[in-house]
């Protein structure tokens, strides 16, 4: 017991950002598992993280009223966004969503109501270790029921072929802008979490690069399974812990590190780290995220 | 008036900049439909070999130049090699790519940060001789003329390269259909990694010229390049070659004239977003695009 409260006192700290990370993974690999490539799910859980925060600290909101609010908030926008840019494929999705990304972090710099550049502060830190874990056994628990539920079967079959799942009779519209409006939720969620966990939040934390690393997570782990993500985020955000057990402090080379096992888990799984567990029943490891043979 | 013109000939030179980035940035996409996000990475490497060149090895800025583009080209190959080759058989070759060009870039910058270090560092002050023109209120270094100069050089030298070469035909042949290219007898793998070798040397290219322009050099700026690459080459269509050039240049305008027009610096970016944004969602293909397939 003692050890644990060690443990706690040590990586407490840690054990949460793997949890928020993990919940953010998840909210893209709801999108990726519709064949969709989204790079806007960290400004989701930025303005979830946003509305929250600001409804806590200047409109006195409890602390469920803000996490609600500012998960619908999330939710709202990505239906909104999803309507119009899920016409878009592959590489143009992926790149509308990331200017919209852009444009939602410029807006936080510039916005009064937001703190600016400094960021939002003075959230209590309301939110602890166990409900960020129950939080994230709920959502798995939810995507493990969707994914065999009719909307599950047809992200999948979109995910797969999505001409083909339109000739089908599935309303492909439909259940791609659901996917993208879950994956906003739950990213809203994890913002406005996060925003109750640390005090203080900034634009820049929201950007770009945000995007990217929740991408290395899914696909490092696998974005096929919910697992996946949930096992890349948790190896990702620990590994620099792990390199400095292993006497690696410097920082370029934990980077390196960090590119090296996404460039492996690229090249050689595919399906990510957790094929190596589960030798996957679907052998095409090529079709991801909406992949069609293109004759160019 | 003059405040204005001003402006507008500045956006002009930092305009070149942006359009050689982004002409090196589109030809990959034009050639691959591949998005190689390690592109800002070779700019970085490229600007900060030349300063090696220039500060340790006593070179002078013009033995330096096409030392380090060449050396940004080399990259390119290294990057087709391992990040690129081995996932062209894949169905989903745009989005394992994609990601394998993440975890490219993610090297790359730990190798320019762990060589070069984390700080701003530039080019020592008598690295070129600066003459300033004065005409009609409007003050012109010889700098600038140099970086529009060298930038026009390499853009039209590409375009003319593309439309009479041996090679470039047959770059444009692999372009438009990579199977019927090899049908007729083109080494589609060496032109693809020709494609690359070039693509990478006109993004040193524009590493070197952004460094001197703004005088300052980090491993992080390619960051700063990365987004608006992507702005440029989608306002001028994917993968066209003109369109990037003019792209460019409309960036670079469209960026001073916001500072000019909102009297701060801080909406810059947010325009350009929201326009990128807009032409995604209105004319996929881009302002200069052949209307190619963008679905299915």
């Amino acid at each position: 017991m003692a050890q644990l409260t060690y443990f706690f006192a040590v990586y407490g700290s840690l054990v949460n950002f793997i949890g928020i990370n993990a919940l953010l993974a998840l909210s893209l690999y709801v999108t990726l598992s519709a064949g969709q490539l989204s790079l806007g799910n960290a400004a989701f859980a930025g303005i979830g993280g946003y509305t929250a925060g600001i409804l806590t600290t200047q409109f006195g909101f409890p602390y469920s009223l803000s996490l609600l609010a500012g998960s619908l908030a999330a939710a709202l926008v990505g239906f909104l966004l999803g309507l119009p840019v899920l016409r878009l494929r592959g590489v143009f999705l992926a790149i509308a969503t990331l200017s919209f990304g852009e444009v939602v972090r410029i807006a936080a710099i510039n916005l009064k109501i937001t703190g600016g550049a400094e960021g939002l502060m003075g959230m209590p830190t309301h939110t602890k270790t166990g409900f960020i874990y129950l939080v994230i056994i709920g959502v798995c628990y939810f995507l493990a029921k969707l994914r065999y539920s009719k909307a599950g079967w047809s992200f999948e079959s979109i995910r797969e072929d999505e001409t083909a799942a339109a000739a089908m009779g599935i309303n492909t519209t439909y259940y791609k802008t659901l996917a993208f409006t879950i994956g906003a939720f739950i990213a809203g969620l994890a913002g406005a979490m996060y925003a109750h966990l640390s005090y203080i939040i900034t634009p820049g934390e929201f950007g770009f690069s945000a995007a990217v690393n929740l991408l290395i997570y899914c696909i490092v782990g696998g974005s096929r399974v919910w697992v996946g993500p949930v096992l890349g985020a948790a190896l990702l955000t620990a590994l620099p812990e792990i390199l400095r057990g292993t006497g690696i402090t410097a920082g370029p080379i934990r980077m390196f590190v960090n590119g090296l096992i996404l460039l492996i888990v690229i090249l050689f799984l595919p399906n990510g780290l957790v094929s190596l567990f589960q030798r996957c029943r679907t052998v095409d490891a090529g079709v991801l995220a909406g992949a069609e043979i293109e004759e160019k | 008036m003059n405040v204005l013109l001003q402006q507008l000939v500045n956006g002009l030179f930092i305009g070149s900049v942006y359009g050689l980035f982004a002409v090196g940035y589109t030809l990959v996409f034009g050639v691959l439909d591949i998005l190689n996000l390690a592109h800002p990475a070779v700019f970085t490497l490229g600007g900060l070999t030349a300063l090696w060149l220039v500060e340790s090895a006593g070179l002078t800025i013009f033995q330096a130049f096409p030392i380090a583009v060449l050396i940004a080209g080399l990259l390119g190959l290294l990057l087709d090699r391992v990040a690129f080759a081995p996932l062209r058989h894949r169905a989903d070759t745009y989005f394992s790519g994609l990601i394998s060009s993440i975890a490219m870039a993610i090297m790359f910058e730990s190798v320019a940060l762990g060589v070069f270090g984390a700080h701003t560092v530039r080019f020592p002050a008598n690295t070129m001789t600066l003459h300033i023109w004065r005409f009609a209120g409007i003050t012109v270094t010889s700098l600038q003329v140099e970086i529009v100069a060298v930038a026009l050089l390499f853009m039209v030298g590409l375009t003319q390269f593309l439309k009479r070469s041996r090679t470039g035909k047959a770059i444009r042949a692999v372009a438009e259909n990579e199977r019927m290219a090899r049908l007729l007898g083109i080494h589609v793998d060496g032109i693809i990694a020709f494609t690359f070798f070039i693509s990478s040397a006109l993004g040193g290219a524009a590493g070197i010229l952004f460094g001197l322009y703004f005088d300052a050099l980090s491993p992080d700026m390619g960051r700063s390049i990365e987004l608006k690459g992507l702005a440029v080459i989608v306002l001028g269509g994917m993968g066209s070659i003109p369109g990037a050039i003019a792209g460019g240049l409309a960036f670079g305008l469209s960026e001073v004239l916001t500072v000019a027009i909102t009297g701060t610096s801080n909406l810059r970016d947010a325009v350009a977003f929201a326009v990128l944004f807009a032409i995604l969602l209105l004319r996929p293909s881009g302002l200069l695009g052949r209307a190619r397939m963008r679905e299915a």
